[in-house]
């Protein structure tokens, strides 16, 4: 049997005049994973979390969070949610434990209750020495730590993150995904927007990718990266050496037609890479007489599914019989 | 949530089975939450409205002892309004009659002070959305109506401040409060249901404006002229009759004369003949009472649409 769905979506749209909004989003999210909303700013990706987590009313479709519907039963699904919106929603004035606690106590907990899990999450966050200080006084990683506890303390089973680590320097930024990796393992559901590829890339099983509104493209990194086309093989020839024999050398090799030259002198070859190829190719080159400066093997990122697909409306993923199949480009990309 | 449980959030299995239970309420912290979800329910959720209510009118005075720039604001405006009525209009200003002027000119000062109120809550409220504080509020299983309620509470408890001050520097000045105390609670009660009400007329613009600045802004363009064209600073007697006609029915004219009558200060309006003015405590009463049933509804449904946008 799949895991249970733990958030689920058909048809989900909203509209903030024409052009603006989102529409048909189909979404499902098994329990215990992460999904990933990637896209560009204005693709539609808060406005996607803020009806999932009962903010702002759909004007079509349905959507149901930890089984219960987002419309019908807002309060259900605010017990079972945690929220961490892109502005970092604390109040400032207050210290880091007095916001904490007062979640808890708008969560229905006693102020026992409150305060014990308070000194719990400020433990786990590492932010206890700072915990009697205001909040206008965080760095701006302590700050998104605290944003991220302040969403936990209710317990959720499913955590929405809106682009939780946007403005985070990269060891602030590592620091927060471990925590979002620790609490996919410990069982949360996690939906997590982001510009970022790599950070969909690092966290995601599951990448939506948005655009305009819609959902552009979905499927797992590896998916996404095979979309973005083959991987190539850059040629820096020699000086004086015969350019037209090359290319007839690499045909043979090629998984498609040669592109153009992007520099004089040089040649990229799309191919599927496999043990032994570079060597081939050169050995070949070496046998036709054709002299060889540099060689080097591109594989496709996330950065060029994501450009493709933005770029080209009609752009979808792979088939399965593709030249490049998903799990060998995931593997590649776990090498590389 | 209790400090046992380890790890971030719960050390549960990703199954789904591990899912379902916890929503069964397997762990003791979930338990104890549907419990006391069941006990809301039964009792009503009511109780839960005013604990939540209570909470983040906590927060909101909290926020505001650690923000002295708002309490000077509403302490210091009073202040500055009596020494300058006082000392540099007060001169040329004459009463028909022969009361003292700054005995007048406190209840009037009463009555403007308690419109600063709406002020206060309409800048809070715009800050606290566009900051999207308010959007964690709402995806807490809260009620949403406490939202409202408890930043009009604490602003209330800022105008219990500021009607001290107003008090205190007109003592100073030579004003006299020449009745008992139940009159002296009378004029209180009058001033504070006003305060609130306005309070929920700033929080109206709070959510249609679309910063603190232009709440403010707003804020200021409705409470000006409101005090100007009251019987606030000056008598009425001598405008033209239609502005008479305005300021008597005018809601800070009608509280700052029941205030001059229940403390028996100078009240010139006694002379005139309309009925806000011949019945100020109960038009003021009536006056807080409509605005109340207006604007609470409004300012609930402002809410309800701002936060969908
Ligand atoms: N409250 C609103 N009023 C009008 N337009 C809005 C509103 N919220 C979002 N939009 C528009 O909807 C689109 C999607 O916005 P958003 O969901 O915030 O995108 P993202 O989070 O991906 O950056 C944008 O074009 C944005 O301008
Ligand atoms: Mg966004």
């Amino acid at each position: 049997m799949q895991a249970a769905l733990m958030i689920e979506a058909r048809g989900l749209a909203k509209s903030f005049g024409p052009g603006l909004g989102v529409s048909g989003i189909d979404l499902q999210v098994p329990a215990g994973t992460i999904v990933s909303l990637l896209g560009p700013n204005g693709a539609g990706k808060t406005t996607i979390v803020r009806m999932l987590a009962t903010l702002l009313r759909p004007d079509a479709g349905w959507a149901r969070v930890a089984g219960h519907d987002v419309v019908a039963q807002g309060r259900a699904v605010r017990r079972r949610i945690g929220l961490t919106g892109q502005l970092a929603s604390l109040d400032d004035c207050m210290t880091g434990r007095a916001n904490l606690v007062m979640l808890g106590q708008l969560s229905r907990m006693s102020r026992r209750q409150a305060r014990a899990r308070a000194a719990d999450l400020l433990t786990q966050f590492g932010l206890e020495s700072a915990a009697g200080r205001a909040v206008r006084t965080y760095s701006g990683g302590m700050r998104r730590r605290l944003d991220l506890a302040a969403s936990l303390v209710g317990g959720p089973a499913v955590l929405f993150l809106d682009e939780p680590t946007t403005g985070l320097d990269p060891d602030s930024r590592r620091a927060l995904w471990e925590v979002v990796r620790r609490l996919a393992r410990e069982g949360t559901t996690v939906l997590l927007t982001t510009q970022y590829l790599e950070e969909a890339d690092q966290l995601a099983g599951h990448i939506c990718v948005i655009t305009g509104g819609r959902v552009a493209a979905e499927g797992t990194p590896g998916q996404l990266k095979a979309a973005a086309g083959p991987a190539k093989l850059i040629i820096s020839l020699a000086p004086g050496a015969d350019l037209a024999r090359a290319a007839a050398v690499l045909a043979r090799r090629a998984a498609g037609p040669l592109a153009a030259a992007p520099r004089p002198g040089y040649l990229e070859v799309p191919v599927v890479p496999c043990a032994g190829l570079v060597t081939s190719v050169i050995r070949d080159l070496d046998e036709a007489g054709v002299a060889v400066n540099d060689i080097s093997l591109q594989l496709p990122t996330l950065e060029d599914a994501f450009r493709g697909l933005t770029g080209s409306a009609a752009a979808g993923l792979p088939s399965g019989d593709d030249a490049v199949s998903p799990e060998a480009a995931e593997a590649r990309a776990r090498a590389a | 949530m209790s400090g046992g449980t380890a790890g971030l959030g719960h050390p549960l299995a990703a199954s789904p089975a591990a899912v379902a239970a916890r929503g069964a309420g397997a762990l003791a912290g979930a338990r104890r939450r549907s419990q006391a979800t069941a006990v809301a329910d039964a009792a009503g959720t009511a109780g839960w409205a005013a604990r939540d209510m209570a909470v983040l009118a906590k927060r909101t005075l909290c926020r505001m002892i650690t923000t002295p720039e708002q309490v000077l604001n509403v302490t210091a405006q009073p202040i500055i309004i009596v020494l300058l009525f006082s000392y540099v209009f007060g001169g040329s200003i004459t009463l028909p009659g022969h009361g003292s002027y700054r005995e007048y000119l406190i209840g009037g000062i009463f009555a403007v002070t308690m419109c600063g109120t709406a002020q206060g809550t309409g800048i809070g409220l715009a800050i606290d959305i566009s900051g999207g504080l308010i959007d964690r509020f709402r995806s807490l299983p809260m009620s949403r109506a406490a939202v409202l309620a408890g930043r009009t509470l604490a602003d209330l408890a800022l105008t219990i401040v500021a009607a001290a001050v107003t008090a205190g520097t007109g003592l100073l000045l030579g004003w006299r409060i020449h009745t008992g105390p139940a009159d002296t609670i009378a004029a209180l009660g009058l001033a504070l249901l006003f305060a609130y009400a306005a309070s929920w007329g700033g929080a109206c613009v709070g959510m249609l404006a679309r910063s603190a600045e232009s709440a403010q802004t707003v804020g200021l363009l409705v409470i000006l002229p409101l005090s100007l064209t009251s019987n606030a600073f000056i008598s009425t007697a001598r405008l033209t009759p239609w502005l008479r006609t305005v300021a008597d029915w005018n809601p800070v004219s009608v509280l700052a004369t029941a205030c001059r009558q229940l403390l028996g200060n100078p009240d010139p309006s006694a002379a005139i003949r309309s009925w806000p003015m011949q019945h100020a405590v109960l038009a003021s009463a009536l006056w807080s009472a409509v605005l109340l049933a207006a604007l609470v509804p409004l300012a609930v449904f402002l809410y309800a649409r701002r936060v969908q946008r």
